[in-house]
């Protein structure tokens, strides 16, 4: 998938180029500008991340996120997911592998949400761009509805 | 320099704990240190393309384009391409964040902003066609038709809760942050 956006932003560039070369060189100096105003926040996030997600092992998360679990499960579950920030192309694998592990489904519904829609570890970017209070508000309203996305997706395994 | 440094400060702070953590527990060190690489790795790969495009959308992109289809006006259509970009997007969340700066020198309206962080969230269109192969389609589909209305909602339930002042604030700040 990386391919395509490399492909799209060459296509582009290259375009923009042929068409202005002043204006292709203001765009760089703007990506370049965006990206060392956000940097120091981005190291601070993986380091935090690379922390975090050595403590906590998978195994740790099936043993607290187990089918007999219940909602006390789905609330860990949502804790960790919203602690811990995996790129989706290992978190679905990892996901599947906690489900034949005995993980369930509401348990992991709930993780997944949390997991693309919370982010505690990127606070610190957030609030950069959005202050305090809307990341706040972003981020416990993101942590509620993902119970909403369990329960839909338990009630739903269940019928199917 | 000095200025750098304090730019920098957490990095650095973060980078000691880094240090004693090794110092203090080789295995649990070598698997952060290994994970840090890893997510440094995928960001340095994802994030330089999304850059380059928001400098581009930037300077090519007048505003009153970007005000006419998802400024305050714009209505269906602009909710409609703040779900659409957002998905289309690739690339972690915090990437999302300085595309939203840019939205908001655009004149991008503040609902559609927050529709937009929303969708690059959770329902990447790349991502759902791995969920799909990976969890099956009851649970994928089921998240992906329960989240669509779900970021709406959101969007407009952060909207309502802040002043026009702070978003005004906001829009502020993203001129700024572009300096």
């Amino acid at each position: 998938m990386n391919w395509l956006l490399y492909l799209i932003t060459i296509l582009f560039l290259a375009y923009s180029y042929v068409k202005d070369k002043g204006k292709t060189k203001k765009s760089l100096s703007k990506a370049w500008k965006a990206f060392e105003n956000i940097l120091p926040e981005f190291l601070v996030v993986i380091i935090m991340v690379g922390l975090m997600m050595a403590v906590l092992d998978p195994e740790l998360i099936v043993k607290v996120i187990g089918e007999d679990s219940g909602w006390l499960g789905v609330v860990l579950a949502s804790i960790v997911g919203s602690v811990t920030l995996i790129p989706g192309f290992v978190a679905f694998p990892t996901a599947d592998i906690l489900l034949q592990g005995g993980a369930g489904y509401m348990q992991i519904g709930a993780f997944v949400s949390t997991l693309m829609m919370v982010g505690i570890v990127t606070i610190p970017v957030e609030v950069k761009y959005f202050g305090g209070k809307i990341t706040a508000y972003r981020n416990a309203l993101a942590f509620v509805f993902s119970f909403f996305v369990a329960y839909a997706i338990s009630l739903v395994v269940n019928l199917v | 320099m000095i200025k750098t440094i304090m730019r920098y400060r957490w990095v650095i702070i973060s980078m000691i704990v880094m240090g004693i953590v090794n110092i203090a527990d080789r295995g649990l060190g070598s698997r952060a240190v290994g994970t840090t690489m890893m997510t440094l790795k995928e960001m340095l790969f994802i994030i330089p393309p999304i850059f380059v495009l928001l400098g581009l959308l930037d300077t090519w992109v007048p505003k009153d384009t970007m005000v006419r289809y998802m400024g305050e006006d714009s209505g269906l259509m602009g909710i409609l391409l703040a779900l659409f970009i957002g998905s289309a997007a690739a690339g972690p969340l915090y990437g999302a964040f300085p595309v939203a700066a840019v939205f908001m020198r655009k004149g991008v309206k503040f609902s559609n902003i927050l529709i937009f962080i929303g969708a690059w969230s959770t329902t990447k269109i790349p991502m759902f066609l791995f969920e799909l192969s990976a969890l099956g389609a009851p649970f994928a589909i089921t998240r992906l038709l329960v989240n669509i209305p779900g970021i709406i909602i959101i969007a407009y339930i952060i909207n309502s809760l802040v002043s026009k002042e702070q978003v005004d604030g906001l829009y502020l700040n993203a001129e700024k942050l572009s300096d």
